[in-house]
This record gives C-alpha cells, sequence and structure tokens, in this order.
C-alpha cells in the first residue's frame, strides 16, 4: 500500500487552499496519507491540515528558519522526512512546489513527475505538455520514492471536517544559509483566490489602463469572483503579475470564467481549459478566444461590462 | 565571472502542435523549431550582465540533436561568446540534463548559471531546481528581476502571491521568467559572425546519466470542449446564464 506524504503550502501562516487539492490527489492514489506542515510559530496551518477528508496524520515541523519558507532550507527537512518509508511526496504545483519539489527529487536522485492531472495506479499517471496541447501517460518503472507536483485544476478540494492526530515532528538535516528571504510583496485583497475560485472575470490588454481595469473588479465584486488577466495586461502594467492567467501564470478551473478583451493566445488558453463554462466578451468577431467559448458576446467591454455588472448587481 | 546559459531547443511558441496519429508523440517533421523563450530571456540577462561589466564571458550550452547547433549558432549571434553542445539524440529527462550541465560547470569553472525556468515543450520546470541541488548551490527560480552585487545575487521572484525577493550567495543557479527582460532581435551581419565564434561539441557518453527515469507510454490529444455558441446582447447572455445556475 502506499504511504503519501503532501508537503502543505502556508500563506501568512495560515494553510493554503491548494493542499487540499494535493489531498485529492493522494485519494486517487490511495493509502496511508500524511500531511507535512512547516513553520515557525504555533500549529494552526497544522490543526487546519488535520480537518482535510482522507488525512491520517499530521506532522507539524517547527524550526525557525521556517518562518521563511525556502525551497533551499525546505527541501532538507523533507528528504528528513521521506526516510521514514514513504513511497510518495506529492505538493501543489504551486509555484512554491515548482520551486520546490525538483529540488527534493534531486537530493533523492530520483525523477519528478510535473503537474498530475490524473491517476492511472499509484505510479502511473496523466500529465499535460505543449501547454496542454497534449497530455502524456507517464509511469515510474521501479520501486523509488514518487516525486509529483499535483495540477490544482484537475482536483477539486478534499472535504472538511477530519480531525486526524497532529504530532510535532524534529527533523535531523543540515539547513544552508546562501538563501535569505529579504521581503514579499503580496497583492492579497479581498477577493476570492484565483486557483480555487469557483468564478473568475479577466481582462486583457483591450483594457488600456489600470484605471479602465476597474470595470473588470467591478463585475468581479458583483459576482463574487476572483480578478484575472492576460500577460499582456501583466506586461503593460495595469495589474500586478499574480493575476496572469495562462500556461506561464496561474492554471485554473473555475466553475465560471470571463474573458474581456482577450484575445485568446494558446498560451492564454492553456490556463483556462478547465474552467467550466467560459463567456468570451470582444469587438472582434474573429477572435480566437471564441473558439474555445462557450459563451461568446461580441461587443465594445467598456460597454458591456458595465451593462453586466448593473444588471448582476 | 563566467556564466552558463543552457538552451533547448523546442517547437516554436506560435505552432499549435499536433498529437501523432499512433499516440507516439507530437508531430515534428516540418514544425518550426526554436529556441525556448524563456532561454532567450536567460541569455539576453546574461549579456547585459556583461555588459554592465559584471560577467566576462557567456557560454551558451545545448544538449541536443545535431540540429540544436542552429539554436546554439542564434544565441552567439545574439551575443553569447561561445558554445557547447553535447550531441544526444535520445529523450534527455530533467534529472539527467541536470547532471550533465552539473559537469559543464565544473568543467568550464562556470560561477552563474541563468537558464529558462521551463521549456515549453514538456513544460517540466525542474531542471534549474535540480541543477542547483546538484551542485549545493543556491536558486532563484522564476525572476523578473536580477541584480549582483559582489558575491551574492538580490532576485525579484514572481510568486502565486506577488513578488518575493531573495538574496542568495554566488555561485547560483537563476531561473528566467517572461518579464525579466524583452531578448534584443539579432541582426543579420551578427548571425555571419556568429559563424566564426567558437563552438565545441561534446559526447553524450562522456556524461553519467544513469539515473531512474519516467517512462512515456501514451500522447494523445486534450479531451475538446463541447462548441460554444453567441448570445447576442448582455440581457440573453445573463439569461443563459441565469439558466446554467452559474449567476
Ligand atoms: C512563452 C510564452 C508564455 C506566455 N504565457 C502567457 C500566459 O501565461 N498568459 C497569457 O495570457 N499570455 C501568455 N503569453 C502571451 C500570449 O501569447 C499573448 O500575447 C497574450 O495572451 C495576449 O494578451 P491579450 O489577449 O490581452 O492581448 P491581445 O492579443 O492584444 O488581445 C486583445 C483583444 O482585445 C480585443 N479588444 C480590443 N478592444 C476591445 C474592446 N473595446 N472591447 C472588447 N474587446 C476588445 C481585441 O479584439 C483582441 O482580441 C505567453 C507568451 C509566450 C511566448
Amino acid at each position: 500500500m502506499s504511504k503519501i506524504l503532501i508537503v502543505a503550502e502556508t500563506l501568512s501562516g495560515e494553510l493554503h487552499p491548494t493542499t487540499a487539492k494535493a489531498v485529492a490527489c493522494a485519494q486517487a492514489i490511495g493509502g496511508d496519507i500524511h500531511v507535512a506542515v512547516f513553520g515557525s510559530g504555533d500549529q494552526g496551518p497544522a490543526q487546519a491540515a488535520a480537518e482535510i477528508e482522507g488525512v491520517t496524520e499530521v506532522l507539524y515541523v517547527q524550526h525557525d528558519e521556517n518562518n521563511a519558507a525556502r525551497a533551499a532550507t525546505l527541501a532538507p527537512q523533507v528528504v528528513a522526512l521521506a526516510a521514514e518509508g514513504y513511497s510518495h511526496l506529492l505538493a501543489a504545483n504551486t509555484t512554491t512546489g515548482k520551486d520546490l519539489m525538483p529540488r527534493v527529487a534531486a537530493l533523492l536522485g530520483v525523477p519528478q513527475v510535473t503537474d498530475i492531472m490524473a491517476v492511472h495506479g499509484p505510479r502511473d499517471f496523466d500529465r499535460p505538455i505543449y501547454a496542454g496541447n497534449a497530455i502524456t501517460r507517464v509511469q515510474a518503472p521501479g520501486d523509488f520514492v514518487l516525486v509529483g507536483t499535483v495540477r490544482t485544476a484537475s482536483f477539486g478540494a478534499a472535504g472538511g471536517g477530519n480531525s486526524a492526530a497532529v504530532s510535532d515532528k524534529a527533523v535531523d538535516a543540515e539547513l544552508p544559509s546562501h538563501t535569505r528571504l529579504v521581503e514579499q510583496k503580496t497583492g492579497g485583497g479581498d477577493r476570492p483566490d484565483l486557483q480555487t475560485a469557483s468564478r473568475v472575470v479577466s481582462g486583457g490588454r483591450a483594457l488600456g489602463s489600470s484605471e479602465n481595469f476597474d470595470i473588470i473588479f467591478k463585475l468581479a465584486d458583483a459576482l463574487g469572483a476572483g480578478a484575472g488577466a492576460s500577460r499582456a495586461a501583466v506586461d503593460a502594467g495595469y495589474v500586478p503579475n499574480d493575476m496572469q492567467v495562462g500556461q506561464t501564470g496561474k492554471i485554473i478551473a473555475p466553475d465560471l470564467y470571463i474573458a474581456c478583451g482577450i484575445s485568446g493566445a494558446i498560451q492564454h488558453l492553456a490556463g483556462i481549459k478547465d474552467a467550466g463554462t467560459i463567456v468570451a466578451i470582444n469587438n472582434d468577431e474573429n477572435a480566437p478566444i471564441f473558439e474555445i467559448a462557450d459563451l461568446g458576446l461580441v461587443g465594445d467591454l467598456f460597454e458591456v461590462v458595465p451593462q453586466l455588472t448593473e444588471k448582476l448587481g | 565571472m563566467k556564466v552558463l546559459v543552457p538552451i533547448k531547443r523546442a517547437v516554436d511558441y506560435n505552432v499549435r502542435v499536433r498529437v501523432k496519429n499512433d499516440g507516439s508523440g507530437v508531430e515534428l517533421n516540418g514544425v518550426k523549431m526554436s529556441v525556448n523563450p524563456f532561454d532567450e530571456i536567460a541569455n539576453e540577462e546574461a549579456l547585459r550582465l556583461k555588459e554592465k561589466g559584471v560577467v566576462t564571458e557567456v557560454v551558451v550550452a545545448t544538449i541536443g540533436v545535431a540540429k540544436a547547433e542552429d539554436q546554439l549558432r542564434s544565441e552567439l549571434a545574439r551575443g553569447a561568446d561561445r558554445a557547447i553542445h553535447v550531441v544526444a539524440d535520445q529523450d534527455i529527462q530533467p534529472l539527467q540534463a541536470a547532471r550533465i550541465l552539473k559537469k559543464l560547470v565544473e568543467d568550464e569553472g562556470i560561477d552563474l548559471v541563468l537558464m529558462g525556468k521551463q521549456a515549453i515543450d514538456d513544460d517540466a520546470n525542474q531542471t534549474g531546481q535540480m541543477l542547483a541541488t546538484l551542485l549545493g548551490w543556491p536558486q532563484a527560480t522564476f525572476a523578473s528581476k536580477v541584480e549582483i552585487e559582489g558575491q551574492t545575487a538580490r532576485v525579484d521572484r514572481e510568486i502565486d502571491a506577488g513578488i518575493e525577493t531573495l538574496e542568495v550567495d554566488l555561485p547560483a543557479v537563476i531561473t528566467a521568467d517572461l518579464r525579466l527582460n524583452e531578448p534584443r532581435f539579432i541582426k543579420l551581419p551578427d548571425i555571419m559572425k556568429a559563424k566564426r565564434k567558437p563552438l565545441d561539441k561534446r559526447e553524450l557518453g562522456d556524461f553519467d546519466i544513469d539515473v531512474p527515469t519516467l517512462e512515456v507510454t501514451e500522447t494523445r490529444p486534450p479531451s475538446g470542449r463541447e462548441p460554444g455558441r453567441m448570445v447576442k446582447d448582455v440581457d440573453e447572455l445573463i439569461a443563459t446564464l441565469k439558466d446554467k445556475g452559474l449567476v
């Protein structure tokens, strides 16, 4: 039977909702599911992890260095835990997971399965390549530790209501001093997190300025939605990078996605392929976004979006 | 300071790839190949550091088929000083690539590795992190700004929650995100000049890549979406969304 260790992610001292998605992938693999939470303060996020359905044990690793999570200092701690007979080490495929897990894999001398989107067996998965324009089935022959990251757009979050045991865990690992966190500037805000939001409204280059982007935020707020953007809108400085959706931004799967003034480049579409219903608003009837949209409206977004906000508000 | 810029030959980012009918992979025959866009950005950053006087030499390297020499030549034309081509006909996985690059770093006495954060073919996003680990070096992935001062690099990283600034001791591996810079265009005379720049060939057999690997057993197109439809105005859009229970 598999014994799976999930590396939890925390943000500002709280458990990140993508951790429950990694647990859902572990449930599809089947086996004993442990979650490792790394922190420097109280057990708060570990207690939150214990509530996730399917988790059998939470390991809380307290270390002063864990007040500023970095791949270089986390990886040796994960590897120390891995020695306790785990068959799988998984994390969500967030920027934290992408940074950390290859470091863990390299310390163990094993390959990594990035972006697991479906599970056929404990060592047999689907993962996307070419920005999701092809899907490969990959197997891991042998019995080495399976290191992987979980595509959050492919798994619904595991439920809550559990109360797994939480134990303090001391790890014996030498942590390097070559990497220091200077600061983090997080957008934060009150809007739902893009990777777990059920509705998302995004704006593209057509918005033209950060002031104009306000109409996107207003529609998002009327819907209780997260707010996203194309790369062009981020590059132009209208909105911060954490709003970028696509191959190199966030890959998301809301029930409803509304793309306003976004042309539909393959790199953008890579981020929304798993959305439930895609709505496109664009004044060019030939825009490629209409090929993938479930509902398309040809029109000027500066008229259509405020109308939508008013009628939905 | 000597910089290594590993690059990869990949399907051009404008090409819509097609999966082969027999499920053995994607069609590469007759498809335009280019330098992975993130690697162009990494090379550009190395060149800017050289122009600032921080870096003395920029070495580009690739692991790949004979034709990957074309991609090395374009990065030489962009401004790199010389190139190393590890000729490989087989697929090289990230951990294997990291082992090959580690040896190049040691053989060449490299002080800084600048590379793309991911290749847009397999989208693995692993090689830089693995290389840093094998070397026992720090890493700064997804860089949108790099400043080198003495023996440290200060790097802004694009993370899901915003921007993070890390300070790492050199030597280090830094992986480039899209907003790090906009690569300069390659000029025709530079393409001619690049033909005379040194390009060393190395054999795959010189490297130990005996590690566990993954096996790709099938490649298929993604499941398509249901065809959509157009609505005539905002009212029809809202009515349809209400019908579906989405608003
Ligand atoms: C390696 C790589 C990775 C990339 N990763 C990403 C990524 O993660 N995410 C991403 O988004 N892009 C990514 N890109 C960029 C991508 O190729 C496109 O350039 C980008 O998505 C275009 O953004 P856009 O649709 O906002 O702009 P445009 O393509 O300029 O489209 C603007 C659209 O707005 C419409 N429009 C204009 N005015 C109005 C109006 N008044 N009302 C309604 N519609 C209007 C136009 O008809 C047009 O369709 C990547 C590119 C590369 C090379």
